[in-house]
């Protein structure tokens, strides 16, 4: 037998922080008794490849996207990279015309996502939810937006704004010179023509989140709320939706990393031309464009990085919080 | 009493289900809409619509459109390229997260939440944030004679890492909480009979995740088919590209026939839609499971 009685635990091995190797007691003291130096080291090698890899491509880049937010850098070798404090994020928030359009944007692309597709699967979700027949045919095509790639949504989608060619100026004779509907190029016209198509996805996403949700309600409260004779509406407000709240949370939370990330459709649909700049869109064109400012785009990713951390991370605590009192 | 209530309430209910089949239809097929649009486009010559235009009786409708697309483009050659990305990508996302999952729901250690914390508010990050750094570091990564660029730029390598670096959050999240779900007893039984630790992973806790391996899967799969940015940034040289960001390119090839680039985007997406009508259960089971997908 090769089980080891030393007192130090397997995790000094695994990632060496400080602290890290004072004894835990909830640990079965048999547990770690059993381990042999071996096991250690396949522990260790089991949890730091997959974090090492992880953090290096994840963390490090967003932290090395916070340094370089406050540097000038042609990317061509370090010797260039050089130190201009508050610059790029003074330039961006005064001089740049497309950033506070782009802020805009992404609010604009949250407050309607929240407010018309996330209702309208609830609302679909709730009917399917009712023992109905063919429900899961339903169910599949309100669901296969969100399968399909968003490059190829937003071709299909395309081929209904196309001012010339398309579904919607076909039907109402808008195709015509004179009465043209530039639903891609006008400004006026084009996030909201977009919008429609991220809409069609996003309420089958909610759809699917709201229905595991409701498969989780207690059916007794539903009976219990028929027998006090209430109707389906005060059913649904008074008992079902308060012991949604679950569900909601992760809604709230994925609707606003959708708007944050929104990009795929947008440069498929038209680029991110006029009216419908985001700031995805910007920081990319900062890298693929033919002005590389690795220090500006930065800076742009830095504010996108904040936003999404202010959100990200009391989500997390408040869900690791509640699994570990569980 | 019940089946008494039972009764009484299921005659009036009736038209209201009716009505609401019919709401539902209704909106399905306009959900559909979209899609049997550009089928319907597809399906057409490119010389009947110009002349008839678009919302016209069909004449002719031929699959020549998509046969077209498909040898044009060259499209056997992406669809290639993204199973050289995919395959690795989904099967080592999910080997590296069980790890981590195993490590962390099965050993009381310290760092497992924070741990876990990295990883899924990791994966939830805009990919936007870490891309300028991430690009500059790709490009000073020399592997000559390891990648055909020479570079982590412009490999598959390169894509097949970024996808595990981002995805594997996710994926230790939904297993680290069904390993939890497994009786302490399976292992603590191994561990007291020898099995060294990698022989529980790999033959006690590993084939009892089975179900939510195969759901996660079969949303990687899709997820990694579908991704159209890592691509866009990450890959230069149009040959190499993954057919969901190919089709950019493809589309300026035959852009001025909309129905053309109607027949090749729907067929990207054919091979998404066979997982999905097959693996429905596995790929809806597995967005539920970790909910907290962005």
């Amino acid at each position: 037998m090769t089980s080891e009685t030393t007192s130090k635990s397997p995790e000094a091995a695994a990632v060496p922080p400080p602290g890290a190797s004072r004894e835990k007691k909830r640990v079965p003291q048999g547990h770690r008794r059993l381990l042999t130096r071996r096991d250690r080291v396949t522990l260790a090698f089991m949890a730091g490849v997959p974090t090492v890899l992880h953090v290096a491509l994840v963390w490090v880049t967003a932290l090395a996207s916070i340094a370089l937010a406050f540097t000038t850098w042609d990317g061509i070798g370090f010797d260039s990279i050089k130190w201009v404090g508050l610059d790029n994020f003074r330039q961006l928030f005064t001089d740049n015309p497309q950033f506070w359009p782009a802020v805009e944007h992404n609010v604009i692309w949250f407050v309607v996502l929240i407010l018309i597709p996330t209702p309208m699967g609830l609302f679909l979700a709730v009917q399917l939810d009712k023992r109905i027949r063919f429900s899961r045919v339903y169910q599949t095509a309100f669901f296969l937006p969100v399968v399909v790639s968003l490059a190829v949504t937003g071709f299909v989608w395309q081929l209904v704004y196309n001012p010339d060619t398309g579904l919607i100026n076909s039907l109402i004779g808008a195709n015509k010179p004179g009465h043209y509907i530039d639903w891609i190029g006008n400004p006026d016209l084009n996030l909201w023509a977009v919008l429609v198509a991220a809409s069609w996805r996003h309420t089958g996403y909610m759809m699917i989140l709201y229905l595991a949700g409701l498969k989780g309600v207690d059916p007794s409260l539903r009976e219990a709320s028929a027998l006090d004779g209430a109707n389906e509406w005060q059913t649904f407000k008074n008992v079902i939706f308060p012991t949604l709240r679950p569900t909601n949370t992760v809604v709230l939370v994925v609707t606003i990393i959708e708007a944050l990330r929104a990009f795929d459709l947008v440069f498929v649909f038209n680029k991110g031309a006029q009216g419908t700049e985001l700031l995805s869109i910007l920081i990319t064109n900062n890298i693929i464009g033919e002005s590389s400012r690795i220090g500006y785009g930065s800076a742009i990713a830095v504010v996108l990085l904040v936003i999404s951390l202010a959100v990200i991370i009391p989500y997390l605590i408040a869900t690791f919080r509640k699994e570990r009192r569980a | 009493m019940s089946t008494a209530l039972m009764v009484k309430k299921r005659t009036p209910v009736r038209p209201a289900r009716i009505l609401l089949h019919v709401f539902l239809a209704g909106t399905a097929l306009a959900w559909l809409a979209p899609l049997l649009w550009a089928i319907f486009a597809a399906l057409r010559p490119y010389a009947e619509t110009s002349n008839k235009g678009y919302v016209s009786w069909p004449d002719k409708l031929t699959f020549d459109n998509f046969t077209n697309a498909y040898q044009q483009s060259d499209m056997l050659h992406y669809f290639g390229n993204t199973l050289i990305i995919a395959v690795p990508a989904v099967l080592l996302t999910l080997l590296l997260a069980s790890m981590v999952a195993f490590y962390v729901s099965r050993f009381d250690f310290r760092l497992n939440i924070f741990l876990l914390l990295v990883f899924t508010a990791g994966n939830l990050l805009p990919q936007q944030v870490i891309i300028t750094p991430l690009y500059r570091l790709y490009l000073l990564i020399d592997l000559p004679g390891i990648t055909m660029s020479g570079k982590l730029y412009d490999s598959a390598l390169g894509l097949v890492l970024i996808h595990m670096a981002f995805q594997s959050g996710f994926c230790a999240f939904v297993l680290s909480n069904y390993m939890r779900m497994l009786p302490h007893e399976l292992t603590e039984a191994a561990l007291v009979d020898g099995a060294s630790v990698w022989r529980q992973y790999w033959q006690i806790v590993l084939p009892l995740c089975k179900p939510a391996m195969a759901a996660l899967a079969t949303l990687l799969s899709i997820w990694i088919y579908n991704d159209f940015f890592w691509a866009i940034v990450l890959i230069s040289t149009g040959e190499n590209m993954p057919i969901t960001s190919a089709l950019n390119n493809l589309s300026g090839q035959y852009f001025t026939d909309p129905n053309l680039v109607a027949a090749g985007a729907l067929l990207t997406a054919i091979p998404t839609l066979i997982v999905y009508f097959l693996l429905q259960r596995q790929f809806v089971s597995g967005l539920t499971l970790g909910a907290n997908k962005g």
